[in-house]
């Protein structure tokens, strides 16, 4: 039994690293194609980071992992939120807009801004949700379509209520009174960087656990996943499947809510037409590298905060385009789905071999062992 | 991982004994569009919004219904094979950059073979994903879209920077595709037109619409439509294929070999997706700029779907939604609120003989689309012009609407989405 855990878990870790090897080929591949420099490429992606970048790494980590997790609690539940894009904008502008009116004192200010995100964000995947429940629409055509409204309407919005800086034509929220920015957390101690990490990495932390906590550790958890896993078993336990639906959108709607508040209350302070846009997709992204979770998730957020972070500095080092990093991370996503698929029927052919291995021995053993019982 | 998401559509199968309706005739087409000519142009005189089917409107529609028709192509291909694919949108942003590549260097009708190229390039990585590995369709399709746009972009860097005209985000200026008009008929038409008569204005800015200025590709486009309902619903290729994506394995027992149809289909599915980005080059703009496909490749998808999964009810999505993007393009607000009024009245009396009909059910259907349309009435009298962004929301809001109010009569391919293993049959 024991060995078969461990064959298990390499045959779990085999895929992700299997494609990242495969990346590394294709991409090494793609620069030859295109006659960039191979050399002068890997040098730089592969460099140390600096302290500086080291921060912003895990900066950029921090929001691709809510987003991830928003993706995969819908995940666990088979249902495919590719709304996460729009939920987050919508979200990022009502917490914006709220928090810039400064009604409430310093932190207040933050809980409930956050409060309103993650309500904003619960909304606009309500709709998929309902729409799912209540007329059969697939979840993943309803929320592309959310995601385009979401845009046409957050612009809509913000010309209506941005207000106007005195030499600049960039349109935006009021900015957020300074007793309600969330301060960073200073890292003086372990790296030699002024730099600071968003205070509200400490809200992916919470977001992280939570989301272990409430699926492997409750009993709406065990349901949740259970109806992911096996919609027919579930119904036949028990479990109101539509309600179920509805809740998993919600709160994945919820999560994705929170992907920007660590830029609007560490970084940005409003919410402007400049405002960073495909977290969501990304989010998509890592949450299948991360296999859906919590501590995989984590990791695969650094790797893609990592790639970001190191192609900054591809057209000065090699001449080569920072977007190679999205051919990079395309490759990644694409060829880690072929490897877990790969890797799970080469576990099932393992398991069946062993299955029948036994089987035969058993056959054979079975009357001796009874022969010599008598 | 989500293999029965897109599954969940009620579906209206006939009962035994009835006999199978095969659509409405043609005539009730006819009607229709006899009906709208006569609700437009009445609109039309009655609000003044002259733009509502001027020529140049309606010849700005053509053109970009071409693109998302052409990419619902692309979409029905490929589902009506089994193969969900919503990476349309990155093999059309591959098909923008074969598009103004090699019709920078061989020409125009070059570039048009060089999207088809990098599109059905795009189609062999999600045919590898789905049908050969088997991975779920939503997820490669995810990931292709990544990819797509990461390609395209660095490439394009590659390609374009220190060009004369050209940058890292766009390419020089291309040549452009001849056109063709019918001789002898764009004056008269012209003049017509300029009277804003009732009705005989109407039909004269549609007819000059369709017979002046046609781009070569624009004609290949609805060839390819025509040829692609005849293929699909009319020859035993076709037949087979549409097996494939209604009952793979039933397909399988009767000797279909069901990988080899679905590669295909997903493999022409691509290049149609390519050729809608080369038309974006080629005809729509002249040159290759980032981000210029603009969501149609997901607007393409919502055609297709809101055709039904048909290729007329597509063209009809394709030009309502080229439509929609042409008057934004033209800043048409007061148009898009000149339709508000036959929108409103419709939906009340729609409503009306929802609720008239059913006295005893439940009225919350009806109930809904009466205050529905007396919003967008009461809207049209309270205001001077829609804003842009709604005029651009409305391709999307109409097929959520679609969705769901009419997701009973909508019925997607019966295996679509689901991953097929050969020789599990039985």
């Amino acid at each position: 039994m024991k060995r078969l855990d461990w064959r298990r878990a390499g045959l779990g870790l085999a895929a992700p690293v299997l494609a990242v090897v495969v990346a590394f080929v294709v991409t090494t591949a793609i620069l030859l194609l295109a006659q960039d420099p191979v050399g002068a490429v890997w040098g730089q992606l592969l460099k140390v980071p600096l302290p500086r970048q080291l921060v912003a790494v895990f900066n950029a980590a921090t929001v691709y992992y809510i987003s991830a997790v928003a993706v995969a609690i819908g995940f666990r539940m088979n249902l495919f939120n590719i709304g996460v894009d729009g939920q987050y904008r919508v979200a990022s502008f009502a917490a914006a807009v709220f928090a810039g009116q400064g009604w409430l004192p310093g932190w207040l200010n933050i809980i409930v801004a956050l409060l309103v995100a993650m309500a904003s964000g619960a909304v606009w995947a309500g709709i998929a949700g309902l729409l799912k429940v209540g007329r059969g629409v697939s979840e993943v055509i309803s929320t592309i379509m959310l995601n385009a409204i979401a845009t046409y309407l957050v612009s809509f919005l913000l010309g209506k209520t941005a207000v106007k800086v005195q030499g600049s034509n960039a349109t935006s929220t009021k900015s957020l009174p300074a007793d309600s920015r969330v301060p960073g957390i200073s890292v003086d101690g372990m790296l030699a960087t002024p730099s600071k990490v968003y205070g509200l990495i400490v809200l992916a932390a919470v977001v992280g656990f939570v989301y272990w906590f409430v699926l492997e550790k409750t009993r709406f958890g065990f349901d949740l996943r259970a109806t992911g896993r096996s919609e027919t078993a579930a119904v036949a336990s028990g479990v109101n499947v539509k309600r179920m639906v509805l809740t998993s959108m919600l709160l994945s709607g919820a999560a994705a809510g929170l992907v920007g508040m660590p830029l609007l209350f560490g970084q940005d302070y409003l919410y402007g037409d400049t405002v960073q846009s495909g977290l969501g997709f990304a989010g998509i992204a890592i949450a299948l590298l991360g296999r859906n979770h919590p501590i995989g998730i984590a990791f695969a957020a650094l790797l893609w905060g990592y790639l970001d972070q190191q192609s900054n500095g591809l057209q000065i080092a090699a001449g080569v385009s920072d977007r190679l990093v999205l051919v990079i991370q395309g490759v990644i996503v694409l060829s880690v789905v072929i490897a877990y698929e790969l890797v799970r029927r080469a576990g099932i052919r393992m398991e069946q071999r062993r299955v029948a291995r036994q089987l035969a021995a058993g056959d054979a053993v079975a009357p001796v062992t009874e022969g010599a019982a008598v | 991982m989500s293999t029965s998401t897109l599954q969940e559509t009620p579906r209206d199968e006939p009962l035994p004994g009835r006999p199978v309706s095969r659509g409405r005739p043609w005539w009730f087409w006819v009607a229709v569009a006899g009906v709208g000519v006569l609700v437009v142009s009445t609109v039309r005189v009655i609000t003044g919004a002259n733009d509502i089917d001027s020529a140049g409107a309606l010849a700005a529609a053509v053109a970009l219904a071409m693109p998302i028709g052409l990419a619902g192509l692309g979409g029905l291909w490929s589902e009506r094979a089994g193969v969900v694919n919503i990476g349309l949108q990155g093999m059309m942003i591959l098909g923008t950059w074969g598009g103004a590549f090699f019709g920078y260097y061989y020409g125009p009708w070059v570039g048009i073979l060089g999207a088809i190229l990098l599109g059905v390039a795009g189609g062999a990585v999600h045919a590898l994903a789905t049908v050969i590995v088997g991975v779920d369709h939503i997820v490669s399709g995810v990931a292709i879209n990544l990819l797509g746009t990461g390609v395209a972009s660095y490439l394009a860097v590659r390609t374009f920077t220190g060009l004369p005209g050209g940058g890292p985000t766009q390419s020089p200026p291309l040549e452009k595709l001849p056109t063709l008009s019918v001789p002898g008929v764009g004056g008269g038409l012209t003049s017509l037109e300029g009277s804003h008569t009732w009705l005989v204005a109407d039909l004269a800015g549609i007819l000059k619409a369709l017979t002046t200025d046609l781009n070569v590709l624009t004609i290949i486009a609805v060839l390819l439509l025509v040829g692609t309902w005849y293929v699909l619903w009319r020859t035993p290729f076709g037949l087979r294929l549409r097996s494939c994506g209604e009952a793979p394995e039933a397909a399988e027992t009767l000797g279909v070999d069901v990988v080899r149809y679905k590669l295909l289909a997903v493999l022409i599915s691509g290049g149609m997706a390519g050729l809608a980005g080369g038309f974006l080059v080629l005809v729509a703009s002249n040159l290759y700029r980032e981000g210029q496909e603009g969501g149609r490749g997901f607007i393409g998808l919502a055609a297709m779907i809101f055709g039904n999964w048909r290729p007329g009810g597509l063209a009809g999505g394709a030009v309502l939604f080229g439509y929609t993007d042409a008057i934004q393009l033209r800043g048409g607000g007061d148009v898009i609120r000149a339709f508000l009024l036959p929108v409103g009245i419709g939906l009340v009396l729609w409503g009306a003989w929802q609720l008239w009909r059913r006295r005893q059910g439940k009225p919350v259907t009806g109930v809904v689309t009466v205050v529905m349309g007396l919003l967008a009435t009461a809207w049209f009298l309270l205001s001077s012009r829609v804003p842009d962004e709604f005029t651009g929301m409305t391709p999307y809001v109409a097929t959520l609407l679609v969705l769901a109010f009419a997701s009973q009569r909508l019925r997607m391919p019966a295996a679509d989405g689901r991953v097929y293993r050969k020789g599990e049959a039985g």
